[in-house]
């Protein structure tokens, strides 16, 4: 799996995630309750719109000294004994992780919920290098049960899944035996777990943030299923963005708080771990050894670009908790790992304008992301922005748009063709309308009718009311 | 022993290019914040109000939470191995146990009672985690607690083994009284200043609230996952 998921193009995607009813409830259901909690966890803090500034600042300051920051934390992981992998591309982090295995003799690699090793497929890559790996976060646990079902919210990985669905397949694949309650379920994966925790060569894991100061990283979870990965094996891999660190521990601690509240609506969430290179020379449990693998993969060039502030991002979901958008279409519509507004902002700078052009159209421009957003990424206006690209740069605005651009332009530039248009719209749409509503609409009318209807065109123009509109006409 | 550190300077050159420096400054970059809001969460209160808190929040976290004095501190811990099934317990080698009065309890009741009692030992080596993954109960202390998540911090050592903490059933946190401040800024800035002060930063920092859970199937809360089940702190009255 790459950062694409999913086949089809992305009206196909659409259709599939409007039509999941299970899917559709469960996302906006969810969207309620983490919406709600996290407005409560930030009204119970008190002085939001402070901290999220706070979050901001120390973002930006960040990325404007990314090179010194990077500098620093590579040199005081290997002060402690780690190793550091700078990466460039995908392929080149994969290599590295791939020779790190090989040297090992691994056979069983256990993994925390990474989203970055996603976004390179390093699972792969594992495989071809002849390893088994096992996630061991309870969602994408479910999902690799499940042949690999890609996850569809980037906290929440298995939320299009109901607990029949998850019994089954753990009734298929593991033996299960019980019944479909969420405790019974989380028990059987546990039990499996453990013995994989205790008999892995490697763990993997992603980071939340990197500390430069002193060489260490944090992964924030509330399984305790990463504290596993990092103490057990003898081998430790830690795969990061290049972009997610802060400078010592003052400015991680804030925004471990902006994160676990914007998540999940929890002061803090059960495990935050801070660990800092390999074990130590008598500890007995934590890696022998240590690697680091700090990847690029496009980065560098939204960096000092005009969408720079994306990667101010913490992977808190809390725009997608909000969109208005995903709520209706749901994780896989966006064909990408990163769904949601920060999805369709960031997968086009990732993955190119080619296979994600119509994502910065999944959005109303409502500014909900925005608002909530705990850094302060301006996400409506960069989809704005990607809009702006994709029609004056690139031609590849969607066709529908296209057309409907070019019709508006042409009829738009003629005052008597605008006439006309409008005159004749009632009629023309006159075979689809029910009342005032049209039900099925044709040409780019469809994707919107087949969920609501659409209202039909007035009998009236706007302007034959207002040239009547002192002689006393329909008001 | 040094690490290695490869591909640095071309991938660090490239991010200096697109940010228009022209190499990569040695002075540490000045850090001036316009915002500080943590200054003013739970900064003026008393150690009692603390206290009380870490009770509300408890509540939230599924976690019980007691209070001992040094008198009854053995008898309140006694009382919680006891209905939390007993042993196996496995705990931490450190003296402060002893210090306040837990030896009889831990050394020869629990024994006579067929409560086995494993102490950390790093001379015996990965043995530690076989007797950690099959005890019921881990005993830890933590070395600061925060109020306001409900969060006890456990650094580890060859003494303080980190799989103390997740691998048996029930998780038992031990608070001094003193240890507990308004929130994870203090504590930030307490493990920076150790830093700063020469001392190494511990290999693994635990900040530990409550027992594991997951609402990874269908948002329901499932408590206890991979890590603990159940989870008791107990504050013990050192002011």
């Amino acid at each position: 799996m790459t950062m694409k998921i999913g086949t089809g193009d992305f009206k196909e995607r659409v259709d599939q995630g409007i039509h999941d009813s299970f899917m559709r409830g469960a996302v906006a259901g969810a969207q309620e309750r983490m919406g709600t909690r996290r407005n409560d966890a930030a009204e119970e803090l008190g002085n939001w719109e402070d901290w999220r500034s706070h979050g901001e600042e120390i973002r930006q300051h960040v990325l404007e000294h990314l090179d010194y920051y990077l500098q620093q934390l590579s040199e005081n992981i290997a002060s402690r004994g780690g190793h550091v992998f700078f990466a460039q591309t995908g392929e080149e982090a994969n290599q590295y992780i791939q020779d790190v295995v090989k040297r090992k003799n691994a056979k069983k690699v256990v993994k925390a919920k990474s989203m970055v090793t996603e976004e390179i497929a390093l699972n792969d890559c594992l495989k071809q290098a002849g390893c088994e790996v096992i996630e061991t976060d309870l969602g994408e646990y479910i999902l690799q049960v499940d042949d690999h079902d890609p996850p569809s919210h980037i906290v929440v990985p298995a939320l299009h899944k109901n607990k029949e669905q998850i019994r089954d397949v753990f009734a298929e694949r593991l033996g299960y035996q019980k019944t479909s309650k969420p405790e019974e379920l989380a028990g059987h994966a546990r039990l499996k777990l453990r013995e994989e925790f205790l008999s892995a060569d490697i763990g993997i894991t992603g980071c939340n943030f990197a500390v430069a100061e002193t060489g260490s990283f944090s992964l924030v979870t509330n399984e305790g299923n990463a504290d596993l990965v990092t103490a057990l094996p003898k081998t430790q891999i830690t795969v990061m963005g290049m972009e997610r660190l802060v400078p010592t521990f003052e400015e991680l601690e804030v925004l471990v708080s902006l994160l676990t509240r914007s998540a999940v609506g929890q002061k803090l969430t059960s495990y935050i771990t801070v660990l800092t290179g390999p074990r130590e020379e008598f500890d007995v449990d934590g890696p022998e050894e240590f690697h680091l693998v700090i990847v690029d993969n496009g980065r560098s060039q939204i960096l000092g670009g005009e969408f720079q502030s994306i990667l101010q991002c913490i992977r808190c979901a809390a725009c997608i908790n909000t969109c208005p958008v995903y709520r209706h279409v749901g994780g896989h519509s966006y064909g990408s790992i990163y769904s949601g507004p920060i999805g369709a902002v960031l997968s086009p700078l990732l993955g190119g304008y080619e296979d994600y052009k119509e994502l910065p159209y999944a959005s109303t421009l409502c500014g909900a992301c925005t608002d909530v957003c705990p850094v302060k990424i301006p996400l409506h206006q960069l989809l704005h922005k990607h809009r702006q690209n994709i029609v004056e740069n690139t031609g590849q605005a969607p066709i529908s748009e296209k057309l409907a651009m070019k019709a508006f332009g042409l009829g738009a530039a003629s005052p008597s063709l605008y006439k006309l248009g409008s005159k004749i719209a009632p009629a023309a749409m006159n075979p689809f309308t029910q009342g005032d509503k049209i039900k099925k609409g044709p040409g780019p009318l469809k994707a919107w009718t087949e969920i609501r209807d659409f209202p039909a065109p007035n009998k009236e123009r706007f302007r034959d009311w207002y040239k009547n509109r002192d002689k006393g006409g329909n008001q | 022993m040094k690490g290695t550190i490869q591909n640095r300077e071309k991938f660090l050159n490239q991010i200096s290019a697109r940010l228009g420096h022209n190499d990569i400054s040695n002075s540490i970059p000045q850090r001036s914040w316009k915002y500080h809001p943590q200054d003013e969460v739970l900064t003026d209160t008393s150690p009692d109000q603390l206290v009380e808190v870490l009770k509300t929040q408890c509540l939230k976290i599924h976690t019980s939470l007691l209070s001992a004095n040094l008198d009854n501190l053995a008898a309140t811990l006694d009382k919680i191995v006891t209905d939390y099934g007993g042993g196996p317990v496995v705990t931490w080698k450190d003296q402060r146990f002893s210090e306040w009065g837990l030896d009889r309890l831990m050394k020869d009741a629990w024994p006579k009672e067929n409560i086995e009692v494993h102490e950390w030992d790093y001379t015996q080596g990965a043995e530690n985690i076989r007797y950690a993954e099959k005890a019921n109960i881990g005993i830890t202390i933590s070395e600061i607690t925060l109020a306001e998540s409900g969060t006890v911090v456990l650094l580890s050592d060859k003494d303080k083994g980190r799989t103390v903490s997740f691998l048996p059933a029930c998780f038992i946190a031990l608070i001094p009284k003193s240890s507990i401040v308004p929130r994870i800024t203090q504590a930030a800035r307490i493990i920076r200043q150790k830093h700063l002060d020469g001392h190494r930063v511990a290999s693994c920092i635990n900040f530990i609230t409550g027992p594991s859970n997951s609402a990874d199937i269908e948002l329901d809360l499932v408590v206890g996952v991979h890590g603990p089940v159940k989870a008791t702190y107990i504050i013990i009255d050192d002011i």
